[in-house]
């Protein structure tokens, strides 16, 4: 058994919404339990992609508004990012690293497609 | 053979000079020669005093730090900080200080000077400060946080630095100066009136002519201040700022030569009356002056340390010439600033009482020569006087154009015109040549040119100045300085615009594919993006939200709303010309209130309803758009207002239907994607109270039709606009109005508004007139047609969003729930609501 599956077989899936919630290159946001309380995610689907979605904090806490999932998704050195909507720093989508500071990242949630829904793992 | 054994250097002082003298010593090598000892008498290590006032903003001494904790160690050099010497013992050479004494073979004095307290009675009480270290700061922040008022005593440049703090600490300030005006050393009495304008405008009080006789219990605040004449002032705090005075008591204990009025004599080897002392910084005097600026405090230091390494180097006086900004109002002086240094020097003086300017300049009684300057409201000239006066540069023709106002601006002096020898950046001394020369090392860019020659990282005055002599200097050499939009494409947005026209690419993968930098790199970012969808749009005019560009484009464009700090979004439905009628008035209302906006009358003639949820947007398009209301593009990089006059339908005055032309020009050219806003006004008649000269588009009624003003500004830069063409009709005023801005469209930069472009482009207006009034380019058919494409395309992009239920899923707080997002929360306030 390799590492990876171990992994994957130890975290829950649930179902979230379907992929026709989501906007190719672009954002949504969704509403999660998590065990530390509820939680505001903003999806990323970039259609193509190696990695095809992406969950982050919705959260900005920068302008402590929830805004992440309506900023613009682009990449900066080949990296996917999405520059949030109100004060523009720049987020990486892989593991939600800030680019202007360093001592910022937003929390980030695996995600898989199965058969139309979207999955999340919250543990 | 031996190796001499090292001697001991010691260097009292660990200010900005005295940190500059070690660290010339450690790069010339000399700690093989030296054991260095330095004692400052601050608990901080060397911090940069220049920038001192910001530390009030971010509250961090690390940040104003000359060097890195562990410089000294590293280098093996010695830092005693907190410990000051009491005396010098020449005839042992030893130093004393509280922990013991200290030999030294070679002694440096780098003691900087003290604020200058006056002898007042009573200004040693509680709360009556000065403005020099940190912990004077530190002080001052303590003191402001039980104190409502404050006041400044001496009112020179750097009593209204003081003044500006205190004013940002929120602090009511006033500025008492002994002289009958402000900044005596720099300006002279009309430059002295308007500065006391100015800062009084900012809400500094300014008293002139006033001495302080005695400070005393206040009976409303902690302190009176009683002047000659038994007028008095109350206040909380003081600061003192009359003036600094040179730390010279040790040298003076120790009978070394001292000037009249202070201050520790120094040859151009910077050696005092003895040899085994140097005295450097504003402690030292030299030919009879005290130099209170850095710069010249560096280059005393260069030439210390090739004293102490046995050398030639001389220091031969420095220049005063000063520019700042103190509350955010500009000053400069230049050279023999007030004339009166040079029997015959002559003058110009320009002043602008409306814009509060004054400019003048001395120059050679043969008009040839810059002999001085100053400026007082502007300092836009300064960079180039400075090159005329340090570089002894023959003035033009007629030397008045230098500083008289012009709607094309001030001639520059361009870098390549300075010679060789011209010095860029006076604080590190280096000239035109040496930048030439690091350039040609193989430096490529100006980060390159800074990190070798230190240029700009003293005062940063000469910022602007460097930036363009190396971007001059690398183009002269050939290398292409980069002017690419982003990292996606190695383009300017004119460039991708004509690429787009061209080839007729109507998505923005379609370009980034043909024309992008890097393969499997296609995404775009947020510089890009939203500068092809405004390409896309102003070619095509497609609905932005169908579903290639919606990524593409910026919040405000995807949800067709102005995003707000906490989220939510405002409302601006189109007001044509800023006619309303009463029932739709009443709709707002309703609407407003119906879901809980707050509600205002923006500048731009319509009424801006602000916090509406994501998910609201929908049904309150729905129903505005039910009463006749289209959307405002307050979101976009488009037409926003036509404002308008009522004009000759009721006003006494009016000469043309203003009204009606503002609604028929706003109704034409609302949609229109552009590399930036677009704002008109229609007036009535040349009282002008739509004020159509600060606009992109100005119209204005005559007797026998409309003058048409163009590229003016409001906003951060005003700018009027220019006459363009006068007495058209109302078709040739849309078609001129056609081409005009079609022809921006094309040729302008990303988020550059009319004004800035219009200065950009060469041939200035002349050019832009020939253009669009003589289609000397033989394009204006193909412009018009453009522009009639972009008009017969036009649909409200909210009336097409409610139509399509694709579109309108977008609008949701959360795809797999329908609750409101818990997070926004709003308060009360005059009767409305806003964000809490
Ligand atoms: C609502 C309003 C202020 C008000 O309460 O009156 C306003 C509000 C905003 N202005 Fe403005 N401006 C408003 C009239 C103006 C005016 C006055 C005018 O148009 O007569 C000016 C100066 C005139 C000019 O532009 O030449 C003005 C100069 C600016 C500027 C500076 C532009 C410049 O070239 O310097 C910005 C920043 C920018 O665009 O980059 C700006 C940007 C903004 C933004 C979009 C800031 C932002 O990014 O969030 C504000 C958001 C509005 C919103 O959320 O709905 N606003 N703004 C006015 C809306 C007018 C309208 O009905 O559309
Ligand atoms: C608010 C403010 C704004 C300014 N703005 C500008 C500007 O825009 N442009 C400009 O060119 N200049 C400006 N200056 C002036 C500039 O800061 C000085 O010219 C420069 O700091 C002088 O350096 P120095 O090393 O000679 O003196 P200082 O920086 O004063 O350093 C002297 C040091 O020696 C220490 N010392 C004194 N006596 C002893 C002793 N006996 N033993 C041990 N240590 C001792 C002092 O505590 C001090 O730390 C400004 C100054 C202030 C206060
Ligand atoms: S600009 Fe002239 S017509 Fe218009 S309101 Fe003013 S005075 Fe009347
Ligand atoms: S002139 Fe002060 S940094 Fe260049």
């Amino acid at each position: 058994m390799t590492t990876a599956t171990a992994e994957v077989t130890a975290m829950t899936w649930q179902p979230l919404c379907t992929k026709a919630d989501l906007v190719a290159y672009s954002g949504v946001a969704a509403w999660i339990e998590t065990p530390e309380g509820p939680a505001q995610v903003a999806l990323f689907y970039l259609p193509g992609h190696a990695t095809e979605l992406f969950a982050l904090d919705h959260h900005d806490p920068f302008s402590d508004a929830n805004v992440i999932a309506r900023g613009i998704v682009g990449d900066i050195q080949g990296e996917p990012v999405v520059a949030s909507p109100i004060y523009k720093q720049h987020f990486r989508l892989s593991d939600g690293q800030c680019l202007e500071d360093e001592t910022v990242r937003l929390r980030c949630w695996p995600l898989r497609l199965e058969s139309g829904q979207v999955l999340i793992a919250t543990d | 053979m031996t190796t001499p054994t090292p001697q001991d250097l010691i260097i009292i002082g660990n200010g900005m000079v005295g940190h500059h003298l070690v660290e010339q010593l450690i790069e010339r090598g000399a700690t093989e020669q030296y054991r260095i000892t330095v004692f400052g008498e601050e608990r901080h290590r060397a911090y940069d005093r220049v920038h001192l006032s910001e530390y009030f903003a971010a509250h961090d001494a690390q940040s104003l730090a000359m060097c890195d904790a562990d410089f000294y160690a590293q280098n093996g050099i010695e830092l005693r900080l907190h410990e000051a010497v009491t005396a010098l013992d020449r005839d042992k050479g030893e130093v004393v200080t509280d922990q013991g004494r200290y030999a030294y073979d070679r002694l440096v004095l780098a003691t900087g000077s003290y604020p200058f307290v006056p002898p007042i009675p009573g200004n040693d009480r509680d709360n009556c400060l000065v403005y020099r270290t940190l912990d004077d700061l530190d002080a001052i922040r303590a003191a402001a946080k039980t104190a409502t008022t404050g006041v400044v005593v001496g009112g020179g440049l750097l009593g209204l630095e003081a003044a500006n703090a205190l004013h940002g600490l929120d602090l009511d300030t006033a500025v008492v100066e002994f002289a009958p005006r402000l900044m005596p050393m720099q300006v002279d009495t009309e430059g002295g009136e308007l500065l006391r304008e100015k800062i009084e405008a900012l809400g500094v009080q300014v008293l002139t002519g006033r001495a302080t006789q005695h400070i005393e219990d206040g009976e409303a605040s902690f302190h009176r201040m009683v002047f000659q004449d038994d007028k008095v002032l109350e206040t909380d705090l003081i600061v003192f700022s009359a003036g600094i005075r040179p730390r010279d008591e040790l040298a003076r204990d120790a009978a070394l030569e001292m000037g009249e009025r202070g201050g520790v004599a120094i040859d151009d080897h910077c050696l005092t009356s003895d040899p085994a002392i140097l005295a450097i910084g504003e402690v030292a005097l030299w030919q009879g002056s005290i130099f209170g600026l850095v710069a010249p405090g560096y280059q005393m230091a260069k030439a210390a340390a090739d004293t102490l390494l046995g050398g030639e180097l001389t220091f031969e006086g420095a220049d005063m010439s000063t520019k700042l900004k103190l509350l955010g109002v500009d000053v400069g002086a230049i050279g023999d600033a007030h004339g009166n240094q040079n029997p015959g020097a002559r003058m110009f003086r320009y002043l602008d009482e409306i814009k509060q300017e004054y400019r003048k300049l001395v120059v050679t009684s043969d008009g040839k020569k810059l002999l001085g300057a100053m400026l007082v409201g502007d300092n836009a000239t300064y960079d180039t006087l400075m090159q005329y006066y340090s570089n002894g540069l023959e003035l033009p023709e007629d030397p008045a154009a230098l500083i008289l106002p012009s709607s094309e601006g001030a001639p520059t002096l361009g870098a390549d015109a300075l010679p060789e020898g011209a010095t860029i950046c006076s604080c590190h001394n280096v000239t035109k040549g040496a930048i030439c020369e690091t350039i040609d090392a193989g430096a490529v860019d100006l980060g390159a040119v800074k990190a070798e020659t230190k240029a700009s990282t003293g005062c940063g005055g000469c910022a602007g100045l460097l930036k363009s002599v190396v971007d001059h200097e690398l183009e002269a050499r050939g290398v292409e300085v980069d002017h690419s939009i982003c990292e996606h494409f190695a383009h300017t947005r004119q460039e991708l615009y004509s690429l787009v026209r061209v080839e007729g690419i109507k998505t923005f993968s379609e370009l980034i594919e043909k024309h992008g930098t890097a393969s499997g790199h296609r995404l775009g970012c947020d510089i890009c993006k939203p500068a092809v969808a405004s390409i896309l749009a102003s070619c095509f005019n497609e609905p932005i939200t169908d579903a290639a560009h919606i990524p593409l484009q910026d919040t405000n464009d995807t949800f067709m709303a102005n995003m707000q700090k906490n989220g939510t979004y405002s409302v601006v439905p189109r007001i044509p010309g800023g006619e309303i009628t009463p029932s739709k008035l009443r709709v707002l209302g309703e609407v407003g209130e119906k879901y809980g906006l707050y509600t205002k009358i923006t500048g731009g003639q319509r009424v801006d309803l602000f916090g509406a949820h994501l998910e609201d947007l929908p049904d309150i398009w729905g129903e505005l758009i039910d009463a006749g209301f289209e959307t405002g593009h307050a979101y976009g990089k488009s037409l926003r207002t036509v404002k308008s006059c009522v004009g000759s339908t009721w006003c006494r005055y009016g000469v043309q239907d203003s009204v009606g032309m503002a609604i028929r020009l706003e109704n034409r050219y609302k949609g229109l994607r552009s590399p930036h806003k677009i704002k008109f006004a229609v007036s009535g008649c040349t009282r002008e109270c739509a004020e159509a000269q600060s606009k992109d588009i100005g119209v204005i009624a005559t007797e026998h039709g409309w003058n048409l003003y163009v590229c003016g500004n409001g906003g951060m830069r005003p700018r009027h606009a220019e006459l363009f063409a006068t007495d058209l009709d109302d078709e040739a005023l849309i078609s001129t109005i056609d081409r005009l801005l079609m022809f921006y469209v094309r040729t302008a930069d990303r988020l550059q508004r009319t004004s800035v472009w219009r200065e950009s482009l060469e041939g200035g207006l002349d050019y832009l007139k020939e253009v669009v009034l003589e289609d000397s380019l033989g394009i204006n058919a193909e412009l018009e047609a453009q522009m009639q494409t972009v008009i017969d395309n036009y649909e409200c992009e909210w009336a097409g969003a409610l139509k399509d239920p694709e579109k309108l899923k977008r609008f949701r707080s959360f795809v797999n729930d329908a609750r409101p997002d818990p997070d926004i929360i709003v308060t009360e306030e005059r009767g409305q609501l806003r964000p809490a």
